[in-house]
């Protein structure tokens, strides 16, 4: 039988998304135990450090567990949809990004478990790391940059010997998704090459805090636009597929991605609402463009259902809310994501409020926000790449899902959902009740008020083991797919629908956009970029 | 580019939405008051808070009737001064920088919460009409005695 996904670049796509789940393992377990702890339910052995372990956590799930996983799953699309298979070049960027990736994940977390580095994942100065966590994490992001070029290359050479045609619906998100990351990982690798690490090898001896954090923040915000694109890619390219209904429309599906890359980045102040150093009218300047990615959201949310509306009508379905009848309640690589969907309603709900300028003082830094993203990242991202991996890994190794595996897979994400409704709503009631995030047991000497929160964090410790549950059966699931009965899996790339209208090619115009995203940007930081340069800066402190 | 008709009224009504909600917040911001924390810039020396007035002398002072200005400097695990007093109904104008690493300043039960940055200087007001015990925690992780840090606030 011919393969229906190239051999070779389904290796490289394997390695990531199974050093994702590696990680997920990881995390997982630390995440488990933060629940316990914070539960009052375990105290750690002497030499294990709670922020130790927060900082594992963290950077497991937030950068390794995404980067890995987004990478992979880039590659098998881009590889699939722009010629089915890997240009030379392409595929060995794709695992030298890998290698360097590795090398930096492998170093920072023993770094981090060696106790030199509980600084947590967003490592604030001036606490000082040792100087080999940052280097681990510079190899990390100039890592994923060479994937990231890799994937601009295959798309290059596929749009040169394809002049004047649209490039498929997955490449074209795909570059926007990674181009969106190659500018806004500028800032975090400028913090940390130039600012951390002569800093932490003791080369200068201070460091301008607010404009690290600035850095920072530039890059913290579209990261959670990296999780989510390639989350979006799935329902918008994938799901229509896997539902036997089509893409509602190519045109709006670019046009929403054009406004994510513009609006994603100019926006890192509304991280920074609570501190000094901004002026008030910058911060809310960036409260209004972070405002703005709500229209793309809407966009979303109005072509997915419009996608299941017209499937189900296609198919016969009556009334107003017949059409939800036929979808593939079943079928796991439907189930999974549409649950992260659902997901997504209080998620980008709760993140308005946490974005609306003075209103954030409410929720800030307290388990609302803990709880604000183990829905978007850690419920609507996770459970749509793990609705995923249910086709990915048989597809690029040449096996097939069994019934028994879908099933498993229905009962991973009830029990991930379950898991998440007793983690996350006990943390977003207590968030408001004023409990911190990022914080060991303790009940601020008995105060009345942090004796309250107890009930709340007990709950989200068995809300984390629930989810502990679901970590283990996924982790089961990937390696049971592995082992999965061969035979050929289609890569399933939805259709557009022929009503839909053709799509302008202006939306293809790099430059333009490339053009505007820069122009926001500049518009956004420049004034007070100038103005922290001119800050004060603090010499470094080891607290832990 | 052609949007189906369905979707300009979605689109609208949450662009609407989205305008009247943002034109809330900002004459909230702007002409009520009502605007993030630390609106005037101040800066000091991280390496010297301990020598650079106001903060050689941490401690609450009181400025008017029922109004007091309070200095504090946050540390690495805990805030000067330790105890601070105030009849009901006083409003306190907090002036506060961190003499090590990135602190937070969070009053239970109020709005108040906020940064504090060595190098920079933070500025906050409120009024607590009702008495009680008010827990001021410290929820920027900020070290191993992070959970450890915190102080409170006696309303009489
Ligand atoms: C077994 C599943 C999980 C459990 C039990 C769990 C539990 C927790 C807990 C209790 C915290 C808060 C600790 C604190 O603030 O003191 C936390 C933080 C966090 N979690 Fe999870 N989590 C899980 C899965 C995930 C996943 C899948 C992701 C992302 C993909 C994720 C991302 C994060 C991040 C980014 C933080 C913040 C770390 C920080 O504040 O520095 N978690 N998690
Ligand atoms: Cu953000
Ligand atoms: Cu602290």
């Amino acid at each position: 039988m011919i393969p229906t996904f190239d051999r070779k670049d389904g290796k490289l796509v394997l390695a990531h998304v199974l050093f994702a789940f590696a990680a997920l393992l990881v995390g997982g377990i630390a995440g488990l135990l933060q629940g316990l702890v914070r539960g009052g339910m375990v105290t750690l052995p002497a030499n294990i450090g709670y922020y130790e372990l927060l900082t594992a956590h963290g950077v497991l799930m937030a950068l390794i567990f995404t980067t890995y996983f987004i990478i992979g799953f880039l590659y098998s699309g881009v590889s699939h949809t722009l010629g089915g298979q890997l240009r030379p070049a392409a595929r060995k960027l794709g695992w030298t990004g890998y290698l360097v990736m590795s090398a930096g994940t492998v170093l920072g977390v023993i770094v981090i478990l060696s106790g030199k580095a509980s600084v947590l994942y967003t490592f604030y100065a001036p606490m000082k790391a040792s100087p080999w966590f940052y280097v681990a994490l510079a190899l990390v992001v100039v890592g994923s940059w060479l994937s990231g070029f890799g994937v601009f290359c295959q798309y290059r050479r596929w749009r040169r010997e394809h002049r004047g045609k649209l490039s498929p619906l997955f490449a074209f998100m795909a570059v926007v998704t990674l181009l969106m990351w190659q500018i806004a990982t500028i800032g975090v690798a400028a913090e940390v090459v130039v600012q951390l690490i002569p800093w932490s090898f003791g080369w200068v001896d201070s460091v301008n805090v607010v404009l690290s954090r600035t850095l920072f923040w530039y890059f913290g915000h579209p990261l959670v636009y990296f999780w989510l694109l390639p989350a979006y890619i799935c329902w918008y390219v994938v799901i229509p597929k896997i539902i036997g209904g089509k893409i509602f429309s190519d045109a709006l599906a670019r046009l929403a991605f054009i406004l994510f890359l513009l609006f994603s980045i100019p926006v890192g102040f509304h991280h920074q609402l609570m501190e000094p150093g901004i002026g008030g009218f910058w911060k809310f300047l960036q409260v209004v463009l972070t405002f703005m990615v709500i229209i793309p959201s809407l966009m979303t949310a109005f072509s997915m259902f419009a996608t299941f509306e017209m499937n189900g009508r296609a198919k016969g379905a009556k009334g107003l809310f017949g059409w939800l009848r036929v979808l593939p309640w079943k079928d796991v690589r439907f189930f999974a994501p549409f649950m992260g969907m659902l997901v997504f309603i209080p998620a980008g709900a709760g993140g308005i409020v946490n974005a609306s300028n003075q209103m954030n003082a409410v929720v800030h830094n307290t388990l609302w926000v803990t709880g604000h993203f183990h829905l978007t990242v850690a419920t609507s991202v996770a459970l749509t790449f793990f609705g995923i991996a249910y086709w990915l890994i048989p597809t690029v190794t040449g096996r097939v899902l069994t019934p028994r595996l879908n099933r498993l897979g229905i009962i991973q994400t009830l029990v991930w959902c379950v898991g998440m409704l007793f983690m996350s709503g006990p943390m977003h009631i207590v968030g408001l009740m004023g409990s911190p995030r990022r914080t060991a047991y303790t009940t601020y000497g008995d105060h009345p008020d942090a004796i309250l929160w107890m009930p709340y964090h007990v709950a989200m410790a068995i809300g984390g083991t629930i989810l502990f549950a679901g970590v283990l059966l996924i982790v089961y699931n990937v390696i049971a797919l592995m082992r999965a009965p061969k035979g050929e899996t289609v890569y399933p790339i939805g259709e557009v629908a022929e009503a839909a209208e053709a799509t302008p090619r202006y939306l293809e115009r790099w430059s333009v956009w490339i053009g505007i995203a820069v122009a926001l940007i500049l518009f956004a930081y420049t004034i007070p970029l100038i103005d922290m340069f001119r800050g004060v800066t603090s010499p470094g402190f080891v607290t832990w | 580019m052609h949007l189906h008709r369905l979707e300009k009224t979605w689109l609208g009504i949450g662009i609407t939405m989205l305008a009247l909600f943002l034109a809330i917040l900002g004459t909230m911001a702007f002409s009520m008051g009502m605007a993030p924390p630390s609106e005037h810039h101040h800066t000091v020396d991280p390496r010297k808070v301990a020598e650079t007035a106001p903060f050689d002398r941490p401690g609450i002072t009181q400025v008017g009737d029922k109004h007091y200005e309070a200095v504090m400097v946050a540390y690495a695990f805990g805030y000067e001064p330790e105890k601070l007093e105030v009849p009901a109904g006083s409003k306190i104008d907090f002036t506060m920088t961190s003499s090590d690493v990135v602190h937070g300043f969070e009053i239970v039960g109020t709005n108040i919460n906020l940064m504090v940055l060595p190098g920079e200087v933070s500025h906050i007001s409120h009024t607590f009409d009702q008495p009680g015990e008010y827990l001021i925690l410290c929820n920027e992780y900020c070290g191993t005695g992070h959970e450890y840090m915190k102080t409170t606030i006696v309303v009489k």
